[in-house]
């Protein structure tokens, strides 16, 4: 059955005096547990589906459907994560990571003892009482992914997660969030610009092309790779091979630039 | 030793910093002492009309026996008090209209001619309007006070509102928050340093509010005495009172940036 499905979404976006097709009929649905990827050029409409998965923001038409159940009247708790921290400033980064449990006044020792574990997880250790200025852009990337764990959320919207990261943080990160997620069951949904990502991380990508974002194509990730960590998945014999595949698709899409 | 050494340049910056600064203060006083010098030799070997002109030495008798007969007590605290609670007004009143106009986008458009008229109006000319509605006393005085810096604090205050990156509220809104819950934990907070700032200019516009009342209402304090000074040619009066002016004007735009600071730091 599916949980998350979306039917002809189409998505304009209006400014004074133009308007811009960010998306053009979206059809896809995510299985419970699931784990897809959005993969595509920039400016392919990957933050705005998410922004309209999360129900912040209203596609012009078309359906989304959270557990059959218009996404607007859906009550299941979804992490969104932005595609900048957007770590509030004037707030220690524990005070940062509690906001989801502030908002919804369920804030107690237990969720503060949770926030310093998962922080300590990330590999951020004695930065609660800091301010975001004073950590780096990896670092405060780390923090808004633990803000948008700590809700304990049934779906996770991720949008390029762990582009600011040096390499080798990020391959840690990838497993982290990868054994989190399996181990709660947890859908999600991860935009990212990095191939060997989507194909370490997920199930399923699914491949965007611009002008009007549309799919251009969904690839199912081999069942082998699926059950790996992503820092052994990228060195499995069939990686390779799907690379190229994606590769070549996405090289179809695009003009030639280069 | 380049350690002694680079200690010892460092030392010579702080030397040459030291100099200028006592070069600057050394102006500054020359500056004051020979104002007031020569105000003081012109009006005695008559340069200037003594009579129009006043002295520093008539100025400074005048305000010490008014001071000991508490009269002028009375006027400056009275000024003082209207000042201090026309800024208060003023201020906060304006940064709840510039919520409430943040609260409904179309009560904000609906508003907006009127405000742009508002701003552009001078508001001293209401004067009168105001003294008519809430009587010739210090409510009306400390009501112009308020309302000259009131509209522009709206519209500061409001388009830093709007100002604030829309992604913070989107964060919120992904947690389920309210739109209240927007403002309080993200808008308002965000927008501080811009309240802040609006703090330092209504200073300096309640005085004027507050000045120019008291010239209209004419029944006290310091505004009053410039007026009645005039009318009563004692020149001597409306220096003294213009001094006064000048150096309570200055300690409260003092105040108001220490406080300032302090907001900065703690808030952000
Ligand atoms: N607020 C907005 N107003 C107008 N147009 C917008 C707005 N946000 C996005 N767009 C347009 O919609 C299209 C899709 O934007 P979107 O941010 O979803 O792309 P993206 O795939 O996330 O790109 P990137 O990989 O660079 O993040 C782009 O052409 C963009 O110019
Ligand atoms: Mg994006």
């Amino acid at each position: 059955m599916s949980f998350l499905t979306l039917e002809n979404v189409t998505h304009h976006y209006f400014t004074k005096n133009n308007y811009t097709k960010a998306l053009e009929d979206i059809s896809f649905s995510i299985k419970e547990g699931e784990f897809v990827s959005l993969l595509g050029p920039s400016g392919c409409g990957k933050s705005t589906i998410l922004s309209i998965v999360s129900g912040i923001m209203k596609h012009t038409s078309g359906k989304v459907l959270l557990e059959n159940k218009p996404i607007t009247e859906s009550e299941l708790a979804i992490g969104y994560m932005l595609q900048q921290d957007y770590l509030f400033p004037w707030k220690t980064i524990l005070d940062n990571v509690l906001l989801g449990p502030i908002i919804q006044d369920n804030v107690d020792s237990d969720r503060i003892n949770k926030a310093k574990e998962l922080l300590q997880e990330v590999g951020l250790k004695d930065v609660e009482d800091k301010y975001p200025s004073a950590l780096s852009g990896g670092m405060r990337q780390r923090v808004a992914l633990v803000r948008t764990l700590i809700t304990d959320p049934k779906i996770l919207l991720l949008d390029e997660p762990f582009s600011a990261l040096d390499y080798q943080t990020k391959l840690k990160l990838e497993d982290l969030v990868f054994k989190l997620l399996h181990a709660y069951q947890k859908t999600a949904i991860l935009v990212t610009h990095d191939i060997g990502e989507a194909i370490a991380m997920s199930d399923r990508i699914i491949l965007m092309s611009a002008n009007p974002g549309s799919i251009a194509k969904i690839f199912e990730v081999p069942i082998e790779l699926r059950n790996e960590m992503p820092f052994l998945a990228r060195r499995h014999p069939k990686y390779q091979s799907l690379f190229d595949k994606v590769w070549e698709e996405l090289n179809k899409n695009e003009p030639q630039t280069v | 030793m380049p350690i002694k050494e680079d200690s010892h340049i460092f030392e010579k910056h702080q030397q040459r910093l030291k100099r200028e600064k006592r070069v600057v203060m050394g102006w500054q006083v020359f500056i004051l002492v020979g104002f007031f010098g020569l105000w003081e030799l012109a009006s005695r070997e008559n340069w200037i009309d003594p009579l129009l002109f006043s002295s520093p030495s008539k100025v400074y008798n005048l305000l010490i026996q008014k001071f000991s007969d508490g009269s002028m007590i009375s006027h400056t605290f009275v000024t003082l008090f209207e000042t201090l609670l026309g800024f208060i007004i003023g201020t906060l009143l304006g940064i709840v209209l510039a919520s409430l106009l943040w609260s409904s986008s179309r009560f904000s458009k609906i508003a907006d001619p009127y405000l742009v008229i508002l701003n552009a109006m001078p508001k001293v000319a209401l004067g009168p309007i105001i003294i008519v509605a809430l009587g010739p006393g210090y409510i009306s005085i400390i009501a112009m006070g308020a309302i000259i810096s009131v509209i522009i604090t709206t519209i500061v205050v409001y388009t830093g509102f709007r100002e604030v990156d829309p992604n913070y509220e989107k964060v919120l809104l992904s947690f389920g928050a309210t739109r209240w819950q927007c403002f309080k934990s993200a808008v308002f907070p965000a927008n501080l340093p811009v309240m802040i700032s609006t703090l330092k200019v209504n200073v300096g516009l309640s005085w004027v509010g507050v000045i120019v009342g008291e010239f209209l209402v004419s029944k006290e304090g310091l505004g009053y005495l410039i007026v009645y000074g005039f009318q009563v040619f004692d020149f001597s009066l409306v220096m003294s009172a213009l001094i006064l002016i000048a150096i309570f004007a200055a300690i409260m735009y003092k105040v108001v940036e220490r406080l300032e600071k302090w907001l900065i730091k703690h808030t952000t």
